[in-house]
C-alpha cells in the first residue's frame, strides 16, 4: 500500500485555503461587476432612449457588440408578432408582452463575449484562474499525499467538487460570457470550501477496501462533473426565474427594481443554454447511475438494492428526465422547466449533505 | 401569433377537460389518449420520484427485517399504520408498483405509434415544400448571374446533389416547372434514439424482474479451514427468487485457507482501521474438478458456477476445547465470536450439548487487545491480536436444543440453565489467554482457549437478469445520446429565373425538435451552394427580391434576415425554435408527423 505523505497533506491543505482567499477577492470583483456594469448599462439604456426618442425603436442591447447579434435578439422579440414561425418567443418565458419589452432591459442573448471592457469582471475572472491553479494544487498534492484519488470521502468531495465547478464554470468562460453567474458559482465554491475545513476536515489517509476500486474514480468522477453542470444550470434557472418576473414586470409597465439583472440575458436564452447544459448532465448523470449500479454488483453482489444513496440518485435522474420531458410538454416549458431545474439541484445537494451524513445505509464512507 | 392563442387555451385548462358525451368505447378511447399523453408521462415521471423517497426515510424490510420489527416497537403509536401503508416495503408495495407500470403502459403507448409514425416517415418523401420559405426559422436568398448559364432546373438538380452528399435525403419537384423545388430532410436518426431508449428502459425493467423471478442469493460464514459447498444445506441463510428450483444450484466449493487484514498504522486519525481484506480460497467447479487457488477480496469476487461470491464481513473465531464431568472433549473447535464494538470487541456464545451429564453453556466476549479500566470494565485496544483474550460466563442445565425449535447460534437462552461463573457469583468469571485452560467449578468440566482463527462472512448471489439489464442499459443510453445529440432538421430549396435572366435561389431549414446549430447548418448550407456555383456568398442576398417577382411581392424575405443569419452564424442558435413551435400553422400541414401527438 503506498504510504501516506502527511507533509503534502499539509500543503494542501495550505492551498485549499489560500484558493479560498483567492475565490474571496474574486467573488468580490464580480460582485462590483455586478453593481457597477447595471448602473452603466442604465445609463447608456436612458442615452438610447433620448437619442432614439421612440418606443417602437427597438432599443439596441448596450452590451451587444456584434451589431447584428444583439439587434438579432432585439429583431427577433418583434418579429414574432408578425409571425415567422420558427422564431416565436416561448411564451412562458414571459418575454412576449410589448414589443420590445425587455430587450433593452437584458443582456445580449447569445451569450457571446462582446467589445465592451468590463475591468471589475476582468479581475475577477483572471482572480478565478488564479485561485483555480491554485485549488488545483491543492487537490493535486492531497492526492500525492493519499496515493490515490482525491475523492474518497466528504472532505475530499467538497474540495475536489469545488474545484470541478470552477473549472467547469472557467472552461464554459472560453465559448460564453457567463461572467454574470461568477457570485454564484465562487459563492458556491467557498462555501464548499469553507465546509470542507471546517465541518468535515479529514486527514490523508488510505482508503476503506470497499473503495478500492477503479469504479471509484469512474463513477465518482462522473458524478462530480455532473454535478458541477447541474450547479451552473440550477443558477441560470434560478436567475432565468427572476429575469423571468422582471420581463414580466417591466413589460406590464412597473418599476424595475432589479437594476442588476440587466447584466443577465433574458429568461429565453438562460433557459436555452440552460437545457444544453443540463443535456449533457442528464447523460453524464446516466452514466453515473449505470456505473454506480455496476459497481455494486461488484462490491455487494447486487446491482439494484434501494440503498439511500441508490434511491437519492434515481430520484434526481428521474426528477431531470422530468424536466427534459417538460421542456417537450406543452405548458411546461419556461418557469416550470426552470423549477424542476431546481429542484433536481436541491436533490442533488441533499443526496451529497444529508444523505451522506445522516442516513445510515452502505454508502456511508463520509469519512466521519 | 399561434402561440399566443395557445397560451389563452392552455389558461383555460377546464375547458379541455369537459368530457362530450362519449360512448363507453370513445371513453375508453379517451383514458387511453390520456394516459399515453405528454402530459401524463411527466406527471408519472414526477410522481414516481416522489414515491422513492419514502424507502429513503423508513427502514425498509428486504434490506434489514429486524430493524424494521424494532422501529414498529419503539413507534407504537405509528408504526403499525406505516406497515398498513406498505411504508417498509415501499419498492414493492401496490402504490409503488401502479406508478411504474402506469408509466411503462404509457411508455408502450407512446412508443408505439410513434414508431409505426417514423417509420412510414422514413419510407415516405420529406415533406413537401412550404408555400413561403421566408416564414421558416433559417431562410436566405442567393442569386445566381444571368451569364452563369446556371438555369432553375440545374440550381436545383446541383443543390440536391449538394445536399445528398451532405446527408440529407432529397426529393426534387417539379424539376421543369417554373418554380422547381426540393425538399430534404436529415436526422430521422435523433426519432430512432429517441424510441431505443424508451424501448430499451422497458428492458431493463423485465431483465429486473427477471433477475426477481429466477435468482437467488444467501449466506455463509467460513471460519479459516472450513469448506462451503453450493448446496441447500451449505448455506446459513437463502433467498430464493419467487420460480428458484434447487436444481439450479452447481454443487461447487470454496475452502477458505487463510484470511489476511491490513491495519492503518500510519495516520493518525484513521489509526487500526483495516485497509485491506484478503482472503486466499481454493475453489472446485464441481466435486471431481481440479482444485484452484483464488484470491477473493471485497470489490473482486469471484465467479462460481453461474455465482458470484462476495467477501462481506469477518471477525475472529477463537478455538476452544470444552470437556465435561467425565473428561470427555464434548466440543472442540472454531466458535465465531459475532463483531459488537470498536476494535473487534466481539460477543461469543458457545453451546455444548454433547456434555454430560449436564449440557454446558458460555457467553461472554472475545477481545482482540484486552484492556481493563480502572473501573474493571473491559475493551479492546486495537483490531489485531496482540492480548487476546476470552471472557465467559457459564451455564449448566438443558440447552432446549431437542425440542427441535431453531435457535439463533449468536444468542443464549438462561431462562432454562443455572449459572456457574459470573461476574456476582463467589466463582467469578472465566478470563482466558490463548494457551490457558480454566477448570470448572464443581467438577463440571473445563474450557481451554486453544488459539485464534479468522472467519470471512460471504454473499453468494445468482441474478440471470444482470446482464441483460447492463445490455439494456447501454442500448439507452446510446439511444439517449442519439436522440440528444442528432439534430432533426428539414430544408426546402426554390429556385425560379428572374426577368432579366438572373437565377433565383431560396432556402429556408426548419429544425424539429431542440436544435440549437440550425443556423450554423444554415450558414453552412450557403457556402456550400455559393462556392458550387460561384458566389460571394456574403452579399448575394443582397438584391434579394426573392425567388420569383411573378409571385406576390409580400413574400420577399424581411430585409436585413439573410444579413442577420450571417453576423452571427453561430450565436444564432440561442435563438432557436422551441419544440413545440413547428407544431404551428402549416406545418401542420405535413401531415402524418409523428410528433403532432406528444403534445396532447
Ligand atoms: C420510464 C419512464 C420514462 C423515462 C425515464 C423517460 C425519459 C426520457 C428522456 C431522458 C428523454 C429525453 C431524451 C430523449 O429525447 O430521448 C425523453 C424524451 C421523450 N419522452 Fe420519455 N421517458 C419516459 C416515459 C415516456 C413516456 C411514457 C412517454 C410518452 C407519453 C415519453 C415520451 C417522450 C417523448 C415524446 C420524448 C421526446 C421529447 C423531445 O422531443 O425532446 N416518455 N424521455
Amino acid at each position: 500500500m503506498f504510504p501516506i505523505n502527511e507533509t503534502m497533506g499539509q500543503y494542501s491543505e495550505l492551498f485549499m485555503l489560500l484558493a479560498a482567499g483567492t475565490y474571496t477577492v474574486a467573488f468580490i470583483a464580480f460582485a462590483w461587476d455586478l453593481a457597477k456594469s447595471s448602473k452603466m448599462l442604465r445609463a447608456v439604456d436612458l442615452k438610447a432612449a433620448e437619442l432614439s426618442g421612440q418606443a417602437t425603436e427597438p432599443v439596441r442591447t448596450p452590451v451587444g457588440v456584434g451589431a447584428g447579434a444583439s439587434a438579432r435578439g432585439v429583431d427577433r422579440a418583434d418579429a414574432h408578432l408578425s409571425g415567422p414561425v420558427g422564431r416565436a418567443e416561448r411564451p412562458t418565458s414571459a418575454v412576449s408582452g410589448g414589443a420590445s419589452a425587455g430587450a433593452g432591459q437584458t443582456a445580449d442573448g447569445s451569450m457571446r463575449y462582446g467589445g465592451e471592457r468590463r475591468a471589475p469582471a476582468r479581475v475577477a475572472v483572471a482572480l478565478t484562474v488564479l485561485g483555480a491553479a491554485i485549488h488545483a494544487a491543492g487537490v493535486i498534492t492531497r492526492a500525492l499525499g493519499a496515493g490515490r484519488v482525491p475523492w474518497g470521502n466528504m472532505y475530499e468531495f467538497l474540495t475536489t467538487g469545488a474545484f470541478v465547478a470552477v473549472a467547469v464554470f472557467l472552461l464554459v468562460l472560453i465559448r460564453r460570457d457567463l461572467r454574470f453567474l461568477g457570485t454564484f458559482v465562487i459563492g458556491l465554491a467557498i462555501i464548499m470550501l469553507v465546509a470542507a475545513s471546517i465541518a468535515f476536515w479529514t486527514p490523508v489517509g488510505h482508503l476503506v477496501p470497499a473503495l478500492q476500486s477503479y469504479w471509484l474514480i469512474i463513477h465518482v468522477s462522473i458524478a462530480v462533473m455532473s454535478s458541477a453542470l447541474f450547479t451552473l444550470t440550477f443558477a441560470m434557472s434560478a436567475l432565468q426565474l427572476v429575469q423571468s418576473h422582471r420581463q414580466k414586470t417591466i413589460a406590464a409597465g412597473g418599476a424595475d427594481k432589479l437594476g442588476f439583472m440587466r447584466l443577465v440575458p433574458n429568461a429565453l436564452s438562460l433557459e436555452n443554454l440552460s437545457y444544453r447544459i443540463n443535456a449533457i448532465a442528464f447523460v453524464g448523470w446516466t452514466f453515473t447511475l449505470m456505473f454506480g449500479a455496476i459497481w455494486a454488483e461488484k462490491a455487494w453482489g447486487r446491482f439494484w438494492g434501494w440503498d439511500t444513496k441508490e434511491v437519492w440518485t434515481f430520484v434526481i435522474w428521474v426528477v431531470y428526465a422530468g424536466y427534459l420531458h417538460a421542456r417537450a410538454t406543452r405548458g411546461w416549458t419556461g418557469t416550470r422547466a426552470a423549477w424542476l431545474s431546481i429542484v433536481g439541484y436541491l436533490c442533488v445537494v441533499f443526496n451529497f449533505t444529508i444523505v451522506n451524513q445522516f442516513f445510515n445505509g452502505l454508502h456511508s464512507y463520509s469519512g466521519l | 401569433m399561434s402561440e399566443r392563442v395557445n397560451v389563452l387555451k392552455k389558461k383555460s385548462p377546464k375547458s379541455e377537460a369537459v368530457l362530450p358525451t362519449l360512448g363507453p368505447w370513445g371513453m375508453l378511447r379517451w383514458a387511453w389518449t390520456q394516459l399515453t399523453s405528454m402530459r401524463t408521462a411527466l406527471f408519472l415521471l414526477l410522481l414516481l420520484a416522489v414515491a422513492a423517497v419514502p424507502g429513503s426515510l423508513f427502514p425498509q424490510r428486504p434490506a434489514n427485517p429486524a430493524i424494521v420489527t424494532q422501529y414498529i416497537k419503539d413507534h407504537p403509536d405509528y408504526g403499525k399504520l406505516l406497515d398498513s401503508l406498505q411504508l417498509y416495503d415501499v419498492y414493492s408495495s401496490a402504490w409503488f408498483s401502479a406508478i411504474y407500470l402506469l408509466l411503462f403502459i404509457s411508455l408502450i403507448g407512446c412508443v408505439v405509434p410513434r414508431a409505426i409514425a417514423h417509420y412510414k416517415a422514413m419510407r415516405s418523401q420529406p415533406p413537401r415544400t412550404p408555400a413561403r420559405l421566408s416564414r421558416l426559422p433559417e431562410y436566405g436568398t442567393l442569386v445566381i448571374p444571368a451569364d452563369a448559364g446556371i438555369p432553375a432546373s440545374a440550381a436545383i438538380s446541383s443543390a440536391a446533389g449538394l445536399l445528398k452528399k451532405r446527408g440529407y435525403r432529397v426529393d426534387i419537384r417539379d424539376r421543369d416547372g417554373a418554380r422547381p423545388s426540393l425538399g430534404a430532410e436529415r436526422g430521422l436518426l435523433k426519432e430512432v434514439g429517441n424510441l431505443v431508449f424508451h424501448t430499451a428502459l422497458i428492458g431493463v425493467l423485465i431483465s429486473v424482474a427477471i433477475g426477481g423471478l429466477f435468482g437467488y442469493s444467501g449466506q455463509r460464514i467460513l471460519v479459516e479451514g472450513d469448506t462451503f459447498v453450493n448446496t441447500l444445506v451449505g448455506y446459513d441463510q437463502f433467498t430464493p427468487g419467487t420460480n428458484f428450483q434447487s436444481s439450479q444450484l452447481q454443487p461447487y466449493s470454496v475452502q477458505l485457507d487463510k484470511f489476511d487484514i491490513t491495519f492503518d498504522r500510519e495516520s493518525k486519525g484513521k489509526f487500526g482501521q483495516p485497509i485491506d481484506f484478503t482472503a486466499q480460497v481454493t475453489t472446485k467447479e464441481n466435486p471431481d474438478a481440479p482444485a484452484k487457488k483464488e484470491v477473493l477480496k471485497v470489490n473482486d469476487p469471484l465467479s462460481l458456477g453461474g455465482t458470484s461470491v462476495y467477501l462481506t464481513g469477518n471477525g475472529y473465531a477463537p478455538v476452544v476445547t470444552v470437556r465435561d464431568a467425565a473428561g470427555n472433549i464434548a466440543m472442540q473447535g472454531p466458535v465465531v465470536a459475532k463483531l459488537q464494538g470498536e476494535n473487534y470487541y466481539s460477543s461469543v456464545v458457545i453451546k455444548v450439548p454433547d456434555a454430560k451429564p449436564e449440557q454446558l453453556a458460555f457467553a461472554g466476549f472475545f477481545l482482540p487487545t484486552a484492556f481493563v479500566t480502572d473501573k474493571g470494565v473491559s475493551f479492546s485496544g486495537d483490531p489485531a491480536l496482540i492480548n487476546p483474550q476470552l471472557s465467559l460466563n457459564s451455564y449448566y442445565g438443558d440447552l432446549g436444543l431437542d425440542a427441535g425449535a431453531p435457535q439463533n447460534v449468536f444468542e443464549l437462552d438462561v431462562k432454562n440453565l443455572t449459572p456457574l461463573n459470573a461476574r456476582n457469583l463467589a466463582t467469578k468469571g472465566i478470563t482466558l489467554a490463548p494457551g490457558s485452560t480454566y477448570k470448572l467449578p464443581n467438577g463440571k468440566g473445563s474450557i481451554s482457549f486453544d488459539g485464534v482463527k479468522r472467519y470471512v462472512g460471504v454473499d453468494i448471489h445468482h441474478n440471470p437478469g444482470q446482464l441483460y439489464a447492463l445490455v439494456f442499459a447501454l442500448t439507452a443510453v446510446a439511444g439517449l445520446v442519439t436522440s440528444l445529440y442528432v439534430n432533426r432538421r428539414r430544408l426546402w430549396v426554390r429556385t425560379g429565373t428572374h426577368a432579366d435572366g438572373r437565377t433565383m435561389v431560396e432556402y429556408g431549414l426548419l429544425a424539429r425538435g431542440e436544435d440549437h446549430r440550425l443556423a450554423g447548418e444554415a450558414a453552412a448550407i450557403r457556402k456550400l451552394l455559393a462556392s458550387e456555383w460561384h458566389l460571394d456568398p456574403a452579399d448575394a442576398a443582397e438584391s434579394a427580391p426573392t425567388a420569383s417577382q411573378s409571385a406576390s411581392p409580400s413574400q420577399s424575405a424581411p430585409s436585413g434576415t439573410g444579413d442577420n443569419d450571417r453576423a452571427d452564424t453561430d450565436a444564432a442558435g440561442d435563438q432557436q425554435a422551441s419544440p413545440e413551435d413547428h407544431e404551428a400553422d402549416f406545418i401542420q400541414s405535413t401531415a402524418g408527423s409523428p410528433e403532432s401527438k406528444k403534445d396532447q
